[in-house]
């Protein structure tokens, strides 16, 4: 009757060891380690910075434990925070002689220590969430005006060159506001316009005005299409910051769109927040604009004539000045994906594929200007940086490359840049909460006691109470404990205080089921049944008890889940998995273990529960 | 050892309404104390009032924070950032004090504790045009300067609230439906009625000693509430089965031998969680004090309403056999010797 088959023993057994495996690289803590990272979007670093970065540590008389490339940036791993901070010091002192011009960045970081075997395994320690291990949290807004108002000048842009394919003449286009308005000199102009718009652009409604002498149409964004600039202008940010923060090589960075408007950056782990702020506030928007090379711009070049009007002068990469025109033909928006690959000559270019309306923009313009620069530039900060300036070969269609001079480093270089370089919006920073790791040391350090002590408790009252069953209860907590934290580093789920508190609840509600069960068999002894018939109904009887009152705070846990944010979402994601282990646990792990104690033993007379009270008895029976 | 030598079953139901008119009246003392007092949010709700000081020399966090908070501005948060010269206060706004009055409070009881005094300084600002700030000077020394001043505005706070709240509503209908299925919508009512309460009561616990209200706290509400409803599914469960049992019993005796017989798994459970509540409202500092607490006064009180209330008004809803046992003419309980008969 209690007997179970060999194969639940065999996933028992594989449970506990899966638990043990994923459990173990918690226990290796974390090691101070110091990051450096490009910090200009046209400087790179790549594996061959390491021994230089070994050399400045080594000259600062700095031993580090390693220092190795991770695919976005140069770690070095430190035994104590002093040499971390020695070690930054030096660093930003060698690799960034300008304080103002900062090539590189150099960040306080944390690593795990755990060994490679358990790496090599995607045994990864518990993410860490915030007010644990400290870090930086930003709240950005996202400015939706200026979305929709980057949105007209591009549908001016648009609509200057629809009417100029038509021939239809007018007046002047000019953005006030988010509206675009038309002036032209005769109603049959306008009213061809009308309907040519009203056509092409589906997004916009119209109204027609007099002002003075001449014939006004004025164009708004549909309220809908107004939201959807917004959506996609905020989905657009999000995508880019995730493409900035990656670079920061931050682990486990944690990007949400939080409401309509709001961005939330989280970098855990990053001490040093200046430098993150740094990072995220690097807004770098894409222009394309052509090159201008009469004599005069010629001139402006080599610097021996004064930059021509309608004209800006900008520095390329390589320190070669250029002077572009200044009307925009193309921004970052209309660049739906920018590749690294090689073009007809076997050369590294970057393929760029950009959208419809981009398509038609670069095919007028292209057509008109085959042999001239056009120069992709990249602004920073205000400053502006052209990254290439290609010599357009021929008419250019949705997909078109940018080549020459390239190597293949720059080629993917360029590529990132272009995929990373576009906000529809500007950003600003509204909040933002850091915290030092020492209250994270202490939180942690204090929250695991806790559950430790709670543990020890429940264990000794347990193992007094209910004699083996009780010890048996309490390696079930032992193994649901396990599995808890197993799966939530296998899960690379978030742990916060709120979570730790989720693990004492957790316990404390495993505790539960086993009651349950324990003072089920006793009260089946009580009754008078047989050893084995006892336990056998009283684990029967208990489950339909467990199942429901479990499923009950499940639907509690998933509640918080789904409308939770932040801490409460950690509580919620331990809280729901540490149901599930428990049941797991409860029912089949101490099933297992009783089955395998009592099982076998045929004539079981008694069962070491504890005190079996009879009522009715004159003296309290013996168990 | 056997802590619960019961003999016979207690009649709980018979004192039913005084146990309901004890749950009525501090449920409404609660609800009054949230209307009058409020709750004391904290600054992740209200937002705040952020302040940055560096200090010439490592700052004394300890000393920073008795400082700070012997200003009575309510819980603050001081922790260092970025170096160990640099500390961050968290101060909750208030409604009587503009921020750039708040911040030159904490600023002056700073560098008072610095031993220095708050002097104003004419310079010269950015455009050349003089410009005064607060220097705090102990002596020739600068012991600390104010670095920045933010407000961290409630707008985070509001969707949180009503996240909350709509994570409670999934939480009360979602554990409606589920025990209407698995039990009868009359015990259905009678659990979310009781366990409700019990949520009440917390926050009115909370509103009356102005306690700190976080977000841990919310999630111990919520997690209260699944408990709780725990608690009474598992006495539930036990009714179904007493009736199913001993057909002889009226609904008022079958109620009263179904808590008789779990009492003393209740008291055990509640305990043993109540031990690690306890292990973590001694040990697990000040972040998990009133989550602890909220989780302790959730503990207590759910043992009264399930035990007392949801079972009662269960009765009163007029919970008979033939509701739970919708079945019984295909069961057969293998346990009852006349399983099968046929009169």
């Amino acid at each position: 009757m209690n007997r179970y088959p060999v194969w639940k023993y065999a996933l028992l057994v594989v449970a506990l060891l899966v638990g043990i495996v994923y459990t173990l690289p918690n226990f290796f803590g974390e090691a101070p380690a110091v990051q450096v990272s490009s910090g200009k979007a046209t400087l790179k670093v790549d594996a061959s910075f390491v021994p230089s970065v070994e050399q400045i540590l080594v000259k600062a008389g700095l031993k580090p434990d390693f220092v190795e490339f991770d695919g976005n940036s140069v770690k070095a791993r430190f035994a104590d925070l002093d040499s971390q901070r020695k070690a930054q010091d030096a660093l930003i002192a060698a690799l960034n002689p300008d304080p103002n011009d900062a090539g590189y960045i150099v960040a306080l970081n944390l690593l795990s220590r755990s060994p490679r075997w358990l790496t090599a395994l995607h045994a990864l320690p518990m993410y860490l969430g915030l007010d644990l291990r400290g870090g930086v949290h930003f709240l950005m807004q996202v400015d939706m005006k200026a979305a929709l108002t980057k949105k007209a000048d591009s549908l001016a842009g648009d609509i200057r060159t629809l009417l100029r394919d038509k021939d239809i003449r007018h007046a002047g286009i000019s953005r006030d506001g988010d509206d675009v308005s038309i002036r032209f000199r005769d109603a049959a102009a306008r009213t061809a316009a009308r309907t040519l718009l009203l056509d092409q652009l589906p997004d916009l409604q119209w109204k027609e005005e007099a002002e003075g002498s001449d014939f006004m149409l004025t164009g708004s964004l549909k309220p809908d299409a107004a939201k959807r600039v917004q959506s996609a202008a905020i989905t657009q940010n999000i995508t880019t910051l995730h493409n900035r923060v990656n670079e920061l090589g931050v682990a486990e960075p944690v990007i949400q769109q939080q409401g309509a408007d709001r961005v939330v950056v989280e970098l855990p782990g990053v001490q040093d927040t200046a430098k993150a702020k740094d990072i995220i506030g690097r807004t770098a928007t894409l222009e394309m604009r052509m090159v201008d090379d009469s004599a005069e711009a010629r001139a402006a070049e080599t610097g021996s004539g004064p930059v021509p009007f309608g004209d800006e002068r900008y520095v390329e990469r390589r320190g070669t000045p250029i002077v572009v025109k200044r009307q925009v033909i193309l921004t970052g928006e209309s660049l739906t994906d920018a590749q690294p690959g090689f073009d007809e000559n076997h050369q590294p270019a970057v393929h760029l594929t950009v959208d419809a309306k981009g398509t038609r923009i670069m095919r007028d313009i292209s057509r008109d200007n085959v042999g001239k620069r056009m120069a992709i530039l990249l602004f920073e900060k205000g400053k502006g940086e052209v990254v290439t300036a290609p010599v357009i070969r021929s008419e250019l269609g949705s997909r078109f490359q940018i080549s020459g001079s390239m190597t293949t480093t720059e080629a993917n270089d360029t590529a990132l840049l272009l995929r990373a370089g576009s906000l529809a919006a500007p950003m600003e920073i509204i909040e933002e909460r850091t915290i030092g790791p020492s209250l994270g040391a202490e939180n942690i350090a204090k929250g695991f006691h806790s559950v430790m002590y709670g543990f020890a408790a429940i264990a000794v009252f347990m193992c007094a109470y209910y004699l083996l069953f009780g010890m048996i209860s309490t390696m079930a907590l032992a193994f649901n404990l396990l599995l808890l934290v197993a799966v939530l580093s296998m899960l690379q789920a978030t742990l916060t205080l709120p979570g730790i508190a989720a693990v004492a609840l957790a316990l404390g509600m495993a505790i539960d089921a086993n009651v349950l069960i324990n003072e089920r068999v006793r009260e089946e002894l009580r009754g008078g049944a047989s050893a084995q018939a006892a336990i056998n109904t009283g684990y029967e009887r208990a489950f339909a008890t467990i199942l429901d009152s479990n499923v009950t705070t499940l639907i509690a846990g998933l509640a918080l889940l789904a409308f939770g944010s932040g801490p409460v979402r950690g509580f919620a994601i331990v809280h729901c998995l540490g149901i599930m282990t428990s049941m797991f646990s409860a029912v089949m792990f101490s099933r297992g273990l009783v089955n395998l104690w009592y099982g076998r033993q045929k004539r079981l007379k008694s069962v070491s529960i504890g005190q079996v009270w009879k009522p009715g008895a004159s003296a309290p029976a013996k168990a | 050892m056997e802590f619960f030598r019961i003999r016979r079953d207690i009649p709980f139901m018979r004192h039913a309404l005084v146990f309901n008119v004890i749950s009525a009246l501090t449920f409404l003392a609660a609800v009054f104390f949230l209307a009058t007092r409020g709750l004391h949010y904290s600054i992740e709700f209200t937002g705040g009032n952020v302040i940055e000081a560096a200090y010439a020399q490592s700052a004394d966090i300890a000393k920073v924070r008795a400082a700070v908070e012997g200003l009575g501005l309510g819980d603050v948060v001081v922790q260092n950032f970025g170096s160990s010269r640099d500390v961050m206060i968290r101060v909750p706004l208030r409604a009587d004090l503009k921020q750039g009055d708040l911040t030159t409070r904490v600023f002056d009881a700073l560098c008072k504790a610095e031993g220095g005094a708050v002097k104003a300084q004419e310079g010269a600002a950015a455009q050349g045009q003089s410009a005064s700030r607060q220097v705090c000077a102990a002596g020739a020394v600068e012991p600390l300067r104010l670095s920045s001043s933010e407000v961290v505005g409630p707008q985070v706070g509001k969707e949180l609230a009503q996240d909350g709240a709509k994570a409670l509503a999934f939480v009360v209908i979602g554990i409606m439906i589920y025990l209407a299925i698995r039990f009868e919508w009359k015990f259905s009512v009678a659990a979310i009625v009781a366990n409700l309460h019990d949520v009440v009561i917390i926050l009115g616990f909370f509103a009356f000693f102005q306690w700190e209200f976080s977000l841990s706290v919310l999630a111990a509400v919520l997690a209260v509430l699944g408990y709780s409803v725990n608690e009474s599914v598992v006495i539930f469960d036990r009714i179904r089965e007493s009736f199913r049992r001993y057909r002889k019993m009226t609904t008022q005796e079958t109620i009263d031998h179904a808590i008789t017989s779990t009492i003393s798994r209740t008291i055990i459970t509640h305990g043993s969680t109540q031990m690690m509540v306890l292990s973590m409202l001694i040990f697990g500092g000040q972040t998990l004090h009133f989550f602890a607490i909220a989780l302790t006064i959730g503990i207590l009180f759910g043992i009264y309403s399930s035990v007392f209330v949801a079972a009662a008004i269960a009765m009163w809803l007029g919970v008979k056999r033939d509701d739970l046992i919708r079945a019984s003419a295909r069961e057969h309980d293998p346990e009852d010797p006349n399983a099968g008969a046929v009169v």
